[in-house]
């Protein structure tokens, strides 16, 4: 269960490639785990090494020096998209990071991104290509993310709003999981299913 | 609203989302049941896991469908699972439905094959359900008039635990492809082609709603490889109405119903397609008689192209993202903008998958093939989408086909599609394929993809370079081969 998601303040990662599918957040061949344990390792893997294991150079972005303990993530449009596996999002929160900004995510990244306390920002064209211009200017600027507020604050006291599902937003503040909630629906869930015959047995042919 | 006053038009997926939502509080998503759930190996052991910290059972064990198909290897049944790790997955996969008692198709069994392929070859995919499973190319259940999209491992957790979801209501795009396809231009060039014009965002948020005259026309098959890549268009799900086609493919199966319950089934599906006046989000129009085969050139699905163009110049890029995105894709394919794929070497052809891997794939891949060889240096392989897939193409010789023709026949799995099980391109290895997604690496480390149909994967395997199928002998008389 994710921790309560508290603001907190970062230097930011730079990745303005767009349409970064999860095959590349995780390569499939490290889905053959059966926990969440060390993603981390697996995160961008073919991005940040050659195919002979060594780093590539120059660095993949993540492996730099200065972008060591950074908890936003400046990604490109589209961020996410392909595979549904929740593997890119459990490698993203492995290596430490709390947020992606971009101009949009895709819709099941998003969705896993956000029960693992990873927060998917997502801001305009035009304000996006700022953040990439500023941290182009200086990769050491600091950004706040404070959800209860919903802004990004950005250096000389300038605030960028942004919007998140309300649910998703109380989820996320409170630290507590969408299952919780579920299982508290069980008399809805069983009054439907009182009212509703189920559509198919897998355990069987259907009776006549 | 009074008795008499007339319902407002609804689409499709309003339909089927209407008649499964079971609470909705204030400001929260809506509480969504789930008819069928499948599971496969590598998107539920955490969710196993799950519930078993949490001291849960499977609310609806009879509800829920299990096979082994990603890390599963298309070598001989009879041979061990040598990787250990996916070994261990499957052996783990066998353990959870045990244990919670979920029905498992697993490797060995009859009915083991790809989840998209045995759930409507099991009758178990039907009209205005909604379906979900650990996997992107859930959408390919939508070729039935179902709900049907793919979910994260948390999400498998909640509906295995309450077979429900927490949903917000998907906006609608409607696809409509008007006229009729040329011969050797097959379902899966509309669905290229339809990437290629609207791009691997251009549905984002939206479920898409497949018409027209060119739709209507296709079979369940072609129809499921229609929807499989929805989600490659951002689309987490695309349906198409059900129809005498639909009803037709599904009376019999083992699992549809039988007797009085088929025909209230079918009375109910008959209301299912989306009302006259009823209105999209969003809509596109294709004209089919217009589609060429298509073939891809980069490294994303939306990257694709009728089979004679020319690859796009960065140069011509007006956003400077796009342009480095070209770029860096041309880099990774090596290819030059302004070249054809036409013509392009070939390492290795691969038939099969999610989107291509049924027996009509197989039975136009056999044609193209009968009586001639894969050309020197090719490497092909044939993978069937299940079990039953396999036995019926074996009954029907197409091994023998693709055997005499220099081509490897292997067991039913996902194989090259995902590349977990040690079915893989080595580093610069160009391939054909009748998969879903040219990312890069997805068919093996350093590996280079062109997705197209399996009428074209088949001629540049004889070729031994991307061919336009158009150029087959007999090409004229194919399109009576898919059938169902």
């Amino acid at each position: 269960m994710p921790e309560p998601f508290e603001s907190f303040t970062s230097r930011v990662i730079p990745l303005p490639a767009e349409n970064v599918d999860t095959d590349q957040i995780v390569p499939a061949r490290y889905l053959k785990a059966t926990d969440k344990l060390g993603l981390g390792e697996a995160l961008f893997h073919d991005w940040r090494f050659t195919e002979s294991g060594e780093p590539r150079e120059p660095r993949f972005v993540l492996d730099r020096p200065e972008m060591a303990g950074r908890q936003i993530l400046l990604a490109g449009d589209n961020f996410g998209c392909g595979s549904s596996r929740e593997h890119a999002p459990w490698a993203l929160v492995a290596w430490g990071v709390r947020a992606v900004i971009t101009t949009s995510c895709a819709d099941i990244f998003r969705n896993n991104a956000l029960k693992n306390g990873l927060l998917p920002i997502i801001v305009d064209p035009e304000r996006h290509a700022q953040l990439f211009e500023l941290a182009a200017a200086n990769s050491a600027v600091e950004i706040s993310v404070d959800l209860e507020s919903q802004l990004v604050h950005l250096p000389g006291d300038e605030d960028l709003e942004f919007d998140v599902d309300p649910f998703s937003k109380l989820m996320l503040l409170r630290g507590t999981d969408e299952l919780g909630y579920l299982l508290d629906q069980e008399p809805a869930i069983a009054a439907w299913e009182g009212s509703h015959e189920p559509r198919v047995d897998t355990r069987g042919a259907t009776v006549a | 609203m009074p008795l008499d006053a007339p319902q407002r038009p609804r689409t499709l997926v309003d339909k089927i989302w209407d008649d499964h939502v079971v609470a909705e509080d204030l400001g929260a998503p809506a509480v969504l049941a789930v008819d069928l759930h499948l599971v496969h190996e590598v998107t539920s052991p955490q969710a196993f896991t799950g519930l078993r910290r949490r001291g849960l059972k499977v609310r609806h064990p009879e509800r829920t469908v299990a096979t082994a198909d990603h890390s599963v290897p298309t070598t001989p049944r009879n041979l061990p699972i040598l990787d250990e790790l996916a070994a261990a997955q499957v052996a783990q996969l066998e353990t959870n439905c045990r244990e919670f008692g979920i029905p498992l198709h697993g490797v060995g069994s009859p009915s083991q094959g790809i989840v998209h392929v045995i759930g409507p070859q099991l009758g178990l995919t039907q009209p205005g359900m909604t379906i979900v499973c650990g996997d992107s190319h859930t959408s390919t259940h939508g070729a039935f008039g179902a709900l049907a999209f793919g979910i994260g491992t948390s999400e498998v957790e909640m509906v295995l635990a309450t077979q429900c979801l927490l949903q917000r209501r998907p906006k609608t795009f409607e696809v409509r492809v008007d006229g009729r396809l040329a011969p050797g231009v097959t379902a899966k060039d509309v669905i290229l082609a339809l990437l290629a014009q609207i791009g691997i965002a251009g549905g984002t948020g939206h479920v898409f709603e497949y018409r027209g005259e060119a739709i209507d026309a296709l079979s369940m098959e072609q129809r499921m490889t229609i929807c499989n890549m929805s989600i490659e268009g951002g689309a987490r799900a695309g349906l198409i109405a059900p129809d005498d086609t639909t009803f037709e493919y599904l009376g019999g199966r083992e699992h549809a119903p039988k007797g009085p319950a088929w025909d209230e089934a079918v009375a109910r599906w008959r209301a299912l397609p989306t009302d006259v006046g009823a209105t999209f989000d969003r809509s596109i129009i294709l004209d089919a008689s217009a589609l060429e085969p298509m073939v891809t050139y980069g490294t994303n699905p939306g990257m694709g192209l009728p089979i004679s163009a020319a690859v796009p110049d960065p140069a011509a890029q007006v956003d400077p993202a796009h342009r480095r995105a070209l770029e860096h894709a041309l880099a990774y394919m090596d290819l030059r903008p302004g070249q054809t794929i036409l013509g392009q070497k070939v390492d290795v052809v691969f038939i099969g998958s999610c989107t291509n891997g049924r027996i009509s794939d197989l039975r136009l891949a056999a044609a193209a093939m009968d009586g001639r060889k894969v050309a020197a240096g090719v490497r092909m392989l044939v993978v069937p989408g299940s079990d039953e897939v396999k036995r019926e193409a074996e009954a029907e010789g197409l091994d023998d086909i693709f055997r005499a023709a220099g081509a490897d026949w292997r067991e039913a799995g996902c194989s090259m599609c995902i590349a977990m099980n040690g079915d893989q391109l080595s580093p610069g290895q160009y391939a054909v394929s009748t998969s879903n997604r040219n990312f890069e690496g997805r068919q093996g480390k350093g590996g280079r993809t062109f997705l197209a149909s399996p009428l074209t994967a088949a001629a540049s395997a004889i070729a031994g370079a991307v061919a336009d199928p158009r150029t087959l002998a007999g090409i004229d008389t194919f399109a009576a081969i898919g059938g169902r």
